[in-house]
Order: structure tokens, then sequence, then C-alpha cells
């Protein structure tokens, strides 16, 4: 140990005179949550620079993979913890087992907080729930939403915002746990309807609640601290977690053939210490710790979420296997049906509640049943519960696309997606109409 | 260049651009001139973005195939886009030329204020940070901006201005007829006066002047701007992300090759799709101006004549620029408002107002703004350089296969910022510079040749337009005068060129010193940050909000000042010409 030490301070001292004790990290979070950590650091630890590289998580992604070893940033900082599956896949991160803080509980509600392989730690915990513009709703004469479910409500047309789970990996996670909790036919005809009525899909995740901020949208599926830092930071806005929702880490891993390994720990392991911690009750931050309030010295603010009960109280229990299983699958799928047939997909919806408003009024069998039909025709996935269950169908997404008999067989699925969904779709905005004329 | 040529001036025949004129030797000059020009092209675009799109060729263990052609041939989503950004792309460039050419028309043909009013601020549509300008472009038109708010108020309506394809056609006009009315403006100050004087003579008045003599003869700087506003809509993936438009060919291909841990070659084939139909654009463009002449003779002082207007003209015009500008450079106020703004969510106006973002910017930006005048004036000045070189190597020689540098370095419109800076990353991966042990791709070097790169359509078609409208005879000139060939290009035909030059520098600077998608990944230390990037980081949080939108402030009085003070530049070559010509017509 103490050799190595040696010949790398003398090879610090000869060759990165000018890098000495530089930490870079590449991270994805905001510049008020960067700098805290950077100032608090440096002023533990004098003699240690942080020099923070924001980047998108993919740019991230790419930018560590093209570096040559020895020349890489030496930590990875994002929320996504498929950025890290990546990473991890393509050996890119080491192992940081032993800076896990031992005071943090092995798991959230079922999902392990630091990885299994000790590759990447939890660094703060975060929840998926529903941000709401209180002006909006006020003037548009709309109640406060409570449950995923209520998203399906014909008052909320046009008025929410998601993004994408090929764009979000929060997002995934929260379409996953609808999909786990509900079971996967009815699981999807809640996404469906819940984007029937949304008036975007944003392409990236930080959109939704940027619009819910600035009153382009009413509503928002959004990340916890987004919600939190928009209301601490004085938007009229408000957040709740539904009761059924994921809390997943945000991660921090050590990158493989970085500059500064040794310098590099010392930060991973301060930004998971109590005092790392205690950094995400500021109001620009407002993230969740990794670590009980009762671990937290009595800093929690009043009122602050506690993310342990959050996960207990969610009804599912989140098979990360099963997601993992099928990533590919509920990405495109949605991406297929949702994303690129959006417009289809609202007309039909607006078609079903106008159709449902007058059958409420008047009632009529025959209009019920062709209303029935509708419904089935736009809010059924065009995959079914049997078909995603296939073994080999799965094998067709996990395999390499760069095979273009692969990439053959994938993008004539979706293309037979994309147009069932459109047909289907155009077929239940006319059965609507047809119930709506009776 | 012994070019047999028929009498000086007007619209004679000449041998056409692009056809060998007789068996005339290329000299050495314009071989190494091609050699460098060709070398810069190879090292830092095609062989970097051939590095990441060669996946769009091969199976997964290397051997060739066109598989991944067929299967995006056979997906109906791919057609539906690609017929989606051809439709956007024609309908943006006619309200485009809807909107620049009666302003390019004022300002070189009436002497009234308003001519300096849309020289300054016709360019400012092109600065628009990204993000900011669309987080300001939602908040003032957008379904609940403060537009359709109003309108909600007093009427009861609401207009989807920003919804849908509608919306992007919207955008993107409004964003990009800057291209056409700068190219247009410098083709028509080009003019021969001689030419509207003789049509003039022969009785030959109002539009039909305009129609049958001045456009024709401006021609080349209209095409040059159309054209380029075509292909950089058509290859446009920002606005229609920004307003949700997935279903064009540029989002799509971005998507795919921005997806967490999934390399999907589908992406690139789209990407190499898009480069073969903007080089198909721009042959076709170039076909159109085939086989007729716009070189005029006289220059310098003789151009089209200017006049006055009538003072119900000036009030018509004034209106009619007022309330073109007033559109055009909303996004720009509602940038101002949010930079200015504490609060500003679901109401016309912010709540109220403060400096403090301005506060939190000057702090750290000094800086960003030191970087982007160094990159961008770097990078624009190597694209006018590459740009003239080209251009002349097209229409004043005859080397073989001279268009293809054309056709290259237009093809680097439709490269994703993210594929290039991927390129370099790729190819020039362990090469270190020369001494030390700092990467060359961890220099600021590569963020300002990406920006040449990404930025050198631009430049170039200002040139090329710049250099059709100059009549050999004056070079042919210089040269019987005993010029060497170098002197001449020097003191005869860049000085022509001048105007054309400099939008051709004002485009690819402006338009550099918002690039964004190559800026992210090549930045590898917060010092040599761009205010591209200072932007970007900002507004990735719900605080930021207010410091991005002041930075974006900054970056359009930085940059909209660099404009201005090249203007005055190009003002003064000028009116070093200006007694010679003076002289010619006493």
């Amino acid at each position: 140990m103490f050799k190595r030490m040696l010949v790398a301070s003398t090879l610090a001292a000869a060759v990165f005179a000018a890098q000495a004790g530089t930490v870079t990290v590449v991270t994805s979070f905001p510049k008020e949550l960067t700098r805290i950590y950077k100032t608090a650091f440096e002023k533990a630890n004098p003699g240690i620079k942080v020099e923070i590289l924001n980047k998108n998580t993919i740019q991230g992604i790419a930018y560590v993979r093209e570096l040559p070893v020895g020349q890489r940033p030496d930590i990875f900082w994002a929320s996504a913890p498929d950025a890290f599956e990546v990473l991890a896949g393509q050996k890119l991160l080491d192992n940081v087992a032993a800076l896990a803080n031992k005071a943090a509980p092995a798991k959230v509600g079922n999902y392990p907080i630091n990885n299994p392989q000790g590759l990447y730690l939890g660094q703060a915990l975060a929840g998926y729930g529903l941000m709401w513009n209180t002006r909006y709703m006020a003037a548009n004469k709309l109640p406060a939403p409570h449950q995923w479910a209520d998203l399906m409500k014909p008052v909320y047309f046009g008025h929410v915002a998601i993004s994408s789970p090929s764009r979000s990996g929060t997002t995934h996670l929260t379409v996953e746990t609808m999909l786990q909790g509900e079971g996967w036919d009815k699981g999807w005809h809640q996404v469906l309807q819940i984007a029937g009525n949304c008036a975007a899909v944003t392409e990236r995740s930080f959109g939704v609640p940027d619009g819910v901020n600035n009153g382009q949208f009413g509503i928002g599926l959004v990340v916890d601290f987004f919600g939190l830092a928009g209301k601490y930071s004085g938007f009229p806005v408000e957040f709740i977690y539904p009761d059924v929702t994921a809390v997943v880490p945000a991660n921090i891993g050590l990158v493989a053939g970085g500059k500064n390994a040794d310098e590099a720990k010392k930060f991973i392991a301060f930004a998971v210490s109590q005092e790392g911690q205690q950094l995400l009750y500021d109001p620009k931050i407002s993230r969740l710790p990794i670590l009980p309030p009762e671990a937290m010295d009595g800093k929690t603010p009043k009122g602050y979420p506690n993310p342990f009960e959050i996960a207990k109280r969610a009804k599912v229990h989140f098979n990360s296997d099963l997601s993992e299983s099928r990533y590919n699958v509920v990405s495109a799928l949605f991406d297929q049906t949702i994303t690129f047939r959006l417009k289809e997909l609202q007309a039909a919806t607006k078609a079903i509640h106008a159709a449902e408003a007058a059958l409420a009024k008047t009632p009529n069998p025959k209009a019920a049943a062709l209303l029935k039909e509708a419904r089935d025709a736009a809010f059924t996935p065009v995959v079914d519960a049997g078909k995603v269950a296939d073994r080999e169908f799965l094998a067709v997404f996990a395999a390499s696309k760069k095979d273009a008999a692969v990439n053959k067989r994938v993008t004539a699925l979706e293309d037979h997606w994309n147009t069932s969904a459109r047909q289907n779709y155009e077929r239940a905005k006319a059965l609507a109409e047809q119930a709506l004329a009776r | 260049m012994n070019t047999p040529t028929a009498a000086a001036g007007g619209l004679q025949a000449r041998p056409r651009p692009g056809r060998p004129v007789a068996a005339v030797g290329v000299r050495p000059g314009v071989w190494l001139a091609a050699a460098l020009v060709l070398g810069f092209l190879l090292l830092f675009m095609v062989l970097p973005v051939g590095r990441v799109f060669y996946t769009a060729f091969v199976e997964a263990d290397g051997t060739p195939t066109v598989g991944h052609f067929v299967a995006f041939f056979s997906q109906g989503l791919m057609k539906e886009s690609f017929l989606n950004s051809l439709y956007v792309a024609s309908v943006s460039s006619i309200f485009a030329a809807l909107i620049a050419v009666p302003l390019a028309y004022f300002t070189v043909r009436f002497d009234f204020r308003g001519a300096i009013l849309i020289q300054t601020l016709g360019v400012l549509p092109l600065i628009m940070p990204p993000f900011v300008g669309a987080v300001a472009m939602q908040l003032i038109f957008g379904r609940s901006g403060s537009l359709n708010l109003l309108l909600g108020e007093w009427f009861g309506v609401t207009l989807p201005i920003m919804e849908g394809l509608n919306g992007v056609i919207f955008v993107e006009s409004i964003h990009y007829f800057p291209f056409i009315l700068m190219n247009l403006t410098v083709a028509l100050r080009n003019i021969d006066g001689a030419m509207e004087e003789a049509a003039m003579n022969l009785g030959c008045r109002g539009w039909r002047l305009f129609w049958r003599v001045i456009f024709p003869l401006a021609l080349p700087g209209f095409v040059a701007g159309a054209s380029l506003v075509f292909v950089k809509v058509f290859d446009d993936l920002g606005t229609p992300l920004v307003l949700g438009q997935t279903n064009l060919l540029a989002p799509q291909a971005y998507l795919r090759i921005t997806q967490v841990g999934l390399e999907d070659p589908m992406g690139y084939v789209i990407s190499v799709i898009m480069i073969v139909f903007s080089i198909a654009a721009m042959a076709l463009s170039a076909r159109v101006l085939k086989g007729r002449d716009y070189a005029t003779t006289q220059k310098g002082g003789g151009s089209i004549r200017r006049r006055r207007l009538s003072p119900l003209g000036a009030l018509a015009a004034y209106a009619w620029i007022g309330a073109v500008l007033l559109i055009v450079l909303s996004p720009h106020l509602g940038v101002l408002l949010l930079s200015l703004a504490q609060v500003w969510s679901f109401s016309p106006l912010p709540d109220a107002y403060t400096l403090a973002h301005y506060a939190t910017v000057f702090q750290d930006s000094s800086g960003m703004i030191k970087n982007t005048l160094l990159y961008c004036s770097l990078a624009a000045g190597l694209d006018v350089i590459l740009g003239v070189t080209i251009a002349y190597l097209i229409f004043r020689t005859t080397l073989p296969a001279r268009q293809w540098l054309d056709w290259i370095a237009t093809a680097s419109l439709a490269v994703p910022g993210i594929v290039l800076a991927i390129g370099f990353l790729r190819l020039y991966k362990g090469i270190t510079l020369p001494g030390t042990d700092t990467l060359l791709t961890s220099t600021w070097v590569m963020i300002m040749l990406a920006y040449a790169v990404r930025r050198l359509p631009y430049a170039l078609r200002s040139c090329v337009a710049a250099l059709q409208q100059v009549h050999v005879s004056l070079e042919e000139a210089a040269e019987s005068l005993g010029a060497t060939k170098l002197r001449t290009i020097r003191r005869v035909l860049v000085p022509l060129m001048a105007g054309g030059i400099l939008a051709g520098f004002v485009t690819s600077f402006i338009t550099a010193a918002v690039e964004l998608s190559a800026t992210i990944l090549l930045t590898s230390a917060e010092s040599q940050a761009p205010m591209s990037y200072g932007i970007y980081l900002y507004m990735q949080s719900v605080a930021g909000r207010g410091p991005g939108a002041a930075l974006g402030v900054l970056a359009i009085v930085v940059v909209a000042i660099g404009t201005y003070l090249s203007h005055g530049v190009v003002e003064r070559t000028q009116s070093r010409f200006a007694p010679s010509a003076k002289e010619a017509q006493a």
C-alpha cells in the first residue's frame, strides 16, 4: 500500500504536477447541487480540488467510454440506475463497496441502496410523484390529483405531461412499477389512458417539471426533487407521492482508469457520509438521504418526506430482474405506441371522453357496447402478457441491433406495433364517434 | 485563368462554372490549396464521422451489409417522418423568404433609417441560445404563453401557434430567415447599377423592374440563403424536440442515437440518409443557377440607386418592419423578461423583477464570454478561408471533381453534433499534444474545430454566392496588368467578395456561439467552457432558469456587438475602394 502510494505520488509529482489532487466528476446534476458539494468537500480536504464536468447522462457515458485509460474522469455521479448498469457492463467502474456508509440500510422498500456487486453506491434517494401548477389548475378549474389512476379522468384531458421510458430511467421505473403493480395488461391499460390525457411526451425528463413550472402543463409525472425544488424556489407548484411509487437511489461510482483514484475515493466516501448526506437538505437541492432520519443527527427539516416510509407504504414489490428482462421491450412499446402516435391516441381519447359524457346523461346499451369496444381498441397493448413472458421474444430485444438480421426483426416488430397502434386508435375514435351519434 | 470572355458586363454568355473551359493545365498552387482543404475535411469531418457511421454499414462482427438500410425502408414511420421533414423544410423556406425578401429589398433600395435597424436586428433571431429560446418562445407563444393568456382573457380564444408541425414551421421560419436576409442583401448590393439604368431606359419600372431585372440578378444570394434554410430546417433537431414533434427524421435519428446503453445502428442509418438528401438538395439548388451568369463588372459605389421614401411610404415601411421585428424578436424579449423575473408562471408577465440573476452570472461567466469569442472567431475565420478557397476552386479552376469539396463541406449540415463529437473522441483517442501528456481531445482546439466543421456550410454558401457575382474579367484585367495570381486574389477578388465573406463570417460566428450538442461532449474542464455550455448548465435546474436566461441575454449582446463591429470593418474596407469608383463615374 505504502509502496503504491509512493509510486503514485512520485508519478503525480513528476507528470501530473498541474493536476495533482484534482478529482474530476462527471455528473448530470445541476450546478446548485454540485457547487455545494464541491465547496464542502474542498473545505474538509484542503489540497484536493474538485473539477465538475456537467454532461447529460448519455453524453457522460460516451465521454467516459471514448477516453483512454489513465485520462478518464474519476467519478460518475447521476440519477439513472440504468446508466450505471451500462458503465458496469462495459467494465468502466471500479469496486467501491468498501466506501459504503455502514449506517445506511441495505434496501429501501425492495430496492437495494448500493449495487450488490459493489460497483456503485446509492448517494441520495428519489421517489416519483405528481407535480402540478396551482395557478394553471385554478384557471382551468381542475381538482388536485392524488393517485396515478386520477390522471385517467376525462377532466385532465390535455393537461398532463410525461417523459418517455427510453429517455428517462426514472420514467421507465414508474411505468414498470405500474405494470408490475397492476399486471401487464391492466397496467398498460392505465398507462395508455394516462398517456391519452397527455399534452406532451417530453424528450428530456427535465422538460416535464420545467413545463409545469412555467405553466405550459398542468400536471407532470416527475422525480420528487424536481417538484420540491420548484416549490422551494417560489414557483406556484405542489408535489405529492401517490401510494404506488418506487423509491430508488441516485448513484455515484468510481470510473476505472481515472487519474486520481485515491482522492476520488475520498470524495465518494464524503458524499455518502452523514456530513455529505446532510447537504441534501439544502432547499436548492431538496433530495432524500440514503440514511434513515434517525441517523441524521436530528438535522431533518420538519415535514421532510421519509423515503423509507413511502417505500413501505408502496404496495408494489419491485422486481428488478423482471424489469431488466423486458427493459427494451417496454421502452420500444411505449415509444412506438405512445410517443410517436400521441396525436392519434389523443384524438381517440378525446372521442371516448365525449361519448362517455353523453352516455352518462342518456344511457343507451348499444352506445355502451360501442364505447366498450372503442376503449378496448384504444387501451389494449399491442403486445399481450403471454407474448412478453415468451423468452424467445425477449431474446430478440436483448440481442445486439448491430446485427442486421436482428435489426430487421426488431424494426419489423416495431413497425407492426406502430401501424397497429395507429389503426387501433383510429378505429377507437370512429367507434366512439358512432357511440356518440346514437 | 485565361478564360476568353466577351465584352464586360451584363448577362452574357460565359463558360459555365463546373465545366472545364479548355484543356488548361491546373497550376500547382491550385493542387496545393485543394489538398489542404481536402485534408481538413478528411481529418475533421469525413474520417471522424465515418468512424461513427461505419456501424450503419456493417454487421455486429464487421462484415459489410445493407441490411440496416433495408430495415429503414420497410418502416412506415420513417416514410412518414421523411415526408413530414420535407413538408416542414419546404414551407419554412417559403415563409422565411416572405419575411426576408421585403426586408432585404427595403435596406438596399431605400435611403432611410430603418435599413440600419434591419441590418442590426435582423440577425438576432439566429442568436437564440438553446433551451433559453425554447423556454422564452413557450412563455410568449405557448399554450399558456403571454399571448394566449391575454387572448383567452380578452376574447376567450387561444391560438395553437406552437402545436404540431405548424408550430415547427412557425419557429423555424422566424429563426432562420436571416440566412436569406443576409445573403440576399449582399447580393442586391453587388448588382451593377448600370443594369437598372439600362432597364429603366428601356421603360421598365416598378414590380416589373424588380421581378425581371433586380431579383434575377440577386438570385445567387437568394438561392444561397433559401437552400440553407431548407437544408437547415430539414436537419434541425432542437425545435421539433422542444415542441414535442418526434415524427421527423432528425428527431428520429437523435432519439435512437442517444438512448442509454443501446447502440442502435438505425440512428446512423437515418443520419446517412439525411446527409445524402441534404447534398442532393444543395446539388439541385446549384443546378437552378447553372447555365446562367450573374456576374456584373462594375463594383464599389456603382450599385443600384437608392431612393427616398415618400412620407406615406416610409410610414408603411416602418409599420411592416416594426411588425416583422416584433414577431421575430419576441423570443428575445421573452429571454430578457425571464432574466429579470423572480417567478414567471402562468401569467402574461413575470410576478416581480430582480437583477439577482445577472449578479449570479457575472460571478462566474467572464471566462465563458472570452472563450466564446475566441472559439467562434477562430472557427468563423477558418470557415471563410475554407469557403473562399472552395468557391475559388469550383468557379475559377478546372480541377477535376472539385464539386465534391462543396458537397463534403455541405454534408456537415446533416451530421448531428453528438456524432461529430464522438467521432473526434474516437479518432483522436490517446493522441497527446507533442511533449506533454495532455490529450488532444481535451484541449479547446477540438471544440473550435467542431464549430468550424459544423458551421462551414454557412460561410461556404455566402462565399460561393459572392464569387458568382464577381465577373472574371476583373481578375483578367488585373492579371493582364501584370499582377500575379495570388496578388489578384488578394487585391481584387477578395475585396470584391468582402460583403459575402462578411455575411459568411457573421453567420458562422453567431451560430457557433450557440452550438450545444458537440460542446457538451467536448468540454473537458469548466475553464474552457463557452457560454452555450454555461447556459445549458443553468437551464438543467429549476433555480437556474433566471441565471440561464441572464447568460443568454449576455450571449445575445456579446454576439450582437461582434456582428456590429464586423459590419464596421467591412464598411471601411468598401470605402477604401469607393474613390476609384467615383473616378470611374466622373
